[in-house]
């Protein structure tokens, strides 16, 4: 029975929740859950898991654009369906996994992998994102799709993915380098645990739409939406009920504009980059860590960002060159000390980094304890 | 070609990874989605935002589908003249299945119904894991919706003040270190909690997210008010052979994760011994010796040698609470406050826990505060006297250096109540 637009609640049907996984797995998969044994990166971007059935699997692992074409996700399709019967999946970093169960499999999918172009010339499936290397970017929606945002998101992306490639396709770094990308504080790409977190920020407070501010929001909302206390309420020359904003406490979060669409914050010249390194979620040896902010802004600059791809690889050398094997970019930092950071990364260090708003001085030194 | 020339855009289509400019021209090109415009129309409302340096986006409106209070978010072109086939743009998201697996059968379903009521463009994925539809108009809505539950048995996702789509890494299903089923608990909460995913009645919102072990490839103790974390309390199981042949050099270390440079012969006590964050091994060149009890089961030996170790069989999860991104009061992780729960069919000490836990925060939460920002606020005693837990010392980093402790009467012999003048018979004024 069709949708009846006349009668939208007919026979429906709600609260079903998402497909059952297990209906989704490959047979290898399926025929081993729960008995895997152990797992061995024969080549970058491919995976070879052993099971105590002696079953094996072979995961060929190719970064994606998160912002993906019903075209390219049918081709995509065409792939698992060619080589690997009709199965695939896909990582929490936007990655995309294809599966067989011989070794012999590999090869051709591979190869089919990395023969298929976009006209323009990039590669549509690059193989890699495996070990001691650079896994794809988890990123948001940037200009092609969100209200608040300081930057875009894909063509950053993109933009340092062309710069970085090579780390994708190779394991040479010490351990593995999670770069991530949200496009405004509200961070719904999560950046603050990553190793390279690129960061859209907003510089200039918040503008009032007087006119309008007081049919479009709820005053009170906005100004309990500040968390420095920065706004408060006021009169325009007409009378109008309206919000002013006291610009020295403003620490440019964006959370009234999220609760009050007549207080726009972006801005072509306030708006741009923050870089965040040494974070990370695992437990391997140290504990999860924040990421800190080592450049506070970098224009934005499209269509390429030069300054920030730049950035991100001078970090990602300098480590890479300096670290010891297993050790994850924070626990570099921390080892050689944040002076030797800035030193080593010729990164200036300005009044910007020291923290100053809550727990502050959890971060301040409180030491003798220094490198000259 | 597109209706727009984008100059800048097309820069975008230079170098070796995939160019999402590219990908979206060719589905403008050949692409059957109903919105016909739509791709154009995104392409060139990016392009004006390339040369302005902001966004074009305004905020959503309310939109949605009968019932549902969450799912859809409203999205609208602020240059709508210019951009008609993107004026109205709402997202859809609709629920992944548990760590991301598809056949193509089911993929090229969810194209065909997008492509019949949408733009034709997704995200694969979203950030906090649901299959994101970018893109289609109101009236497209109910009848996408009907058609999803109906022919595909698909429900939405998560949006707003209410419980967030579930997500989990691939778990068992091929990890050797997965602690516990997190595929079968992540589809089995999300069923139970389908009232709270699709009707706000939350302060804000809230996130599951399972890991299978502490390397959490789901990032939960970072992105999740509920972090569900894998972990064992009895012994790392050792094969002594495997172990001598990764010393042998027989077997690559780290499962061949540094296979790209040279980094040298592999040396157990420096790449294992040493860097093991609690000093509980030791190798005397034939055996290698685990004191377990001492163990904080980091991963990095199981890690460097998986061949040779594998977690013990006493398995679970940690279970922390209080993690999300920085607004407002600054990021924070979540804080261990389960150190071992079983994990196990029917789940029902965890539904236990998380009903305690909403029903607290639901009462004491106020408007956009999130569970961690909460718990920092009234305390974290406070929480544990609400989830009915006792204090243990996993779950601090240290005692607290400051000796301002808020003492409850009850505590204190003889109460609180005291006389004065008692007082003052025996303290002159």
């Amino acid at each position: 029975m069709p949708y009846d637009p006349s009668d939208p609640l007919k026979d429906r049907i709600t609260d079903i929740g998402p497909r059952y996984y297990a209906d989704f797995f490959p047979p290898v998969i399926k025929n081993n859950k729960g008995k895997w044994l152990y797992h061995d990166i024969l080549e970058p971007g491919v995976l070879m898991h052993k099971s105590e059935t002696g079953d094996e699997v072979y995961t060929v692992r190719v970064g994606g654009c998160r912002l993906m074409s019903v075209e390219h996700i049918k081709e995509i399709c065409d792939i698992a369906d060619k080589h690997c019967d009709g199965y695939l999946r896909f990582t929490t970093r936007n990655n995309i996994e294809f599966m067989v169960d011989s070794k012999e499999k590999v090869k051709p999918l591979v190869d089919d992998l990395k023969s298929r172009k976009f006209e323009a010339g990039s590669n549509k499936f690059p193989v890699g994102g495996t070990g001691a290397g650079v896994t794809n970017i988890v990123h948001t929606q940037g200009w092609a799709h969100c209200h608040t945002p300081a930057i875009d998101a894909s063509g950053v992306v993109k933009a340092v993915m062309d710069g970085i490639y090579d780390e994708f396709g190779s394991m040479r770094l010490p351990a593995p380098v999670r770069v991530s990308l949200a496009c405004c504080l509200n961070m719904c790409g999560a950046v603050h645990c990553s190793d390279i977190a690129i960061l859209g920020i907003h510089r200039k407070p918040p503008m009032i739409d007087s006119e309008w501010i007081d049919k479009l929001c709820e005053l009170p909302l906005a100004i309990a939406a500040c968390p420095t206390g920065a706004i408060k309420p006021a009169k325009t020359a007409t009378g109008l009920k309206s919000l002013e904003v006291n610009a020295e406490r403003c620490m440019f979060c964006g959370n009234c504009y999220t609760m009050c669409a007549a207080m726009p914050l972006a801005d072509d010249l306030g708006s741009g980059v923050a870089i965040l390194v040494g974070g990370k979620l695992s437990n391997r040896i140290s504990k999860p860590k924040f990421s800190k902010v080592v450049i506070p802004f970098i224009p934005n600059e499209p269509p390429r960002w030069e300054t920030t791809v730049k950035a991100v690889k001078n970090i990602l050398d300098v480590y890479a060159a300096d670290a010891r094997k297993y050790e994850r970019l924070g626990e570099w930092a921390e080892r050689i000390g944040w002076e030797r950071f800035f030193e080593k990364t010729n990164i200036p260090f300005t009044h910007h980094l020291i923290d100053d708003y809550r727990f502050a001085y959890t971060t301040w030194r409180q030491s003798t304890q220094f490198k000259f | 070609m597109g209706k727009h020339k984008t100059p800048m855009l097309d820069e975008l289509e230079k170098g070796p990874w995939p160019s999402f400019v590219s990908d979206i021209k060719q589905q403008v090109e050949k692409g059957k989605h109903v919105l016909k415009e739509a791709p154009d129309d995104l392409l060139g409302v990016m392009e004006l935002s390339y040369e302005d340096k902001v966004t074009h986006w305004k905020h959503g409106g309310i939109v949605g589908v009968f019932g549902y209070g969450g799912g859809i978010i409203g999205r609208y072109c602020d240059q709508p003249q210019q951009f008609p086939g993107v004026a109205h743009f709402h997202t859809v998201r609709v629920n992944q299945p548990s760590s991301k697996y598809y056949t193509t059968k089911f993929l090229r379903e969810l194209c065909d119904l997008w492509e019949k009521h949408g733009s034709g463009l997704t995200n694969l994925h979203g950030s906090t894991g649901d299959i994101v539809f970018l893109g289609t108009t109101t009236d497209h809505l109910e009848p996408l919706f009907f058609e999803m539950t109906h022919e595909l048995n698909q429900d939405l996702g998560g949006s707003g003040s209410n419980l967030r789509t579930p997500e989990c890494c691939l778990g068992k299903s091929r990890c050797q270190f997965a602690c516990y089923d997190t595929q079968e608990v992540c589809h089995q909460l999300t069923n139970e909690y389908q009232d709270e995913l699709h009707r706000p009645a939350f302060p804000y919102k809230f996130k599951f997210k399972f890991d299978g072990c502490p390397n959490g490839c789901v990032a939960s103790i970072a992105r999740s008010d509920m972090s569900v974390i894998g972990t064992w309390r009895d012994d790392i199981r050792i094969d002594q052979k495997a172990v001598a042949a990764y010393v042998n050099g027989e077997i690559k270390p780290n499962a061949g994760a540094h296979g790209s440079r040279d980094w040298g012969k592999f040396d157990i006590q420096k790449e294992v011994i040493d860097l093991c964050p609690t000093n509980c091994m030791s190798y005397d060149g034939k055996a290698l010796e685990i004191n377990n009890r001492e163990c904080t089961r980091c991963m990095h030996c199981l890690n460097v040698m998986p061949q040779a170790l594998r977690v013990g069989l006493d398995q679970g999860a940690s279970i922390l609470f209080g993690a999300k991104a920085p607004i407002l009061e600054g990021a924070q992780m979540s804080t261990l406050t389960v150190p071992f729960m079983k994990i196990e069919p029917p789940y029902d000490e965890l539904k236990d826990l998380i009903e305690k836990v909403w029903d607290w925060w639901m009462e004491e939460g106020k408007n956009r505060e999130r569970l961690g920002e909460l718990i920092q606020r009234k305390s974290f005693q406070e929480f544990l006297r609400v989830i009915e837990l006792d204090p243990d010392p996993r779950m601090v980093d240290e005692p607290r250096s400051n000796p301002y402790i808020f003492w409850k009467e009850e505590e204190v012999e003889g109460g609180w109540t005291r006389d004065i003048d008692a007082f003052r018979a025996k303290h002159q004024r």
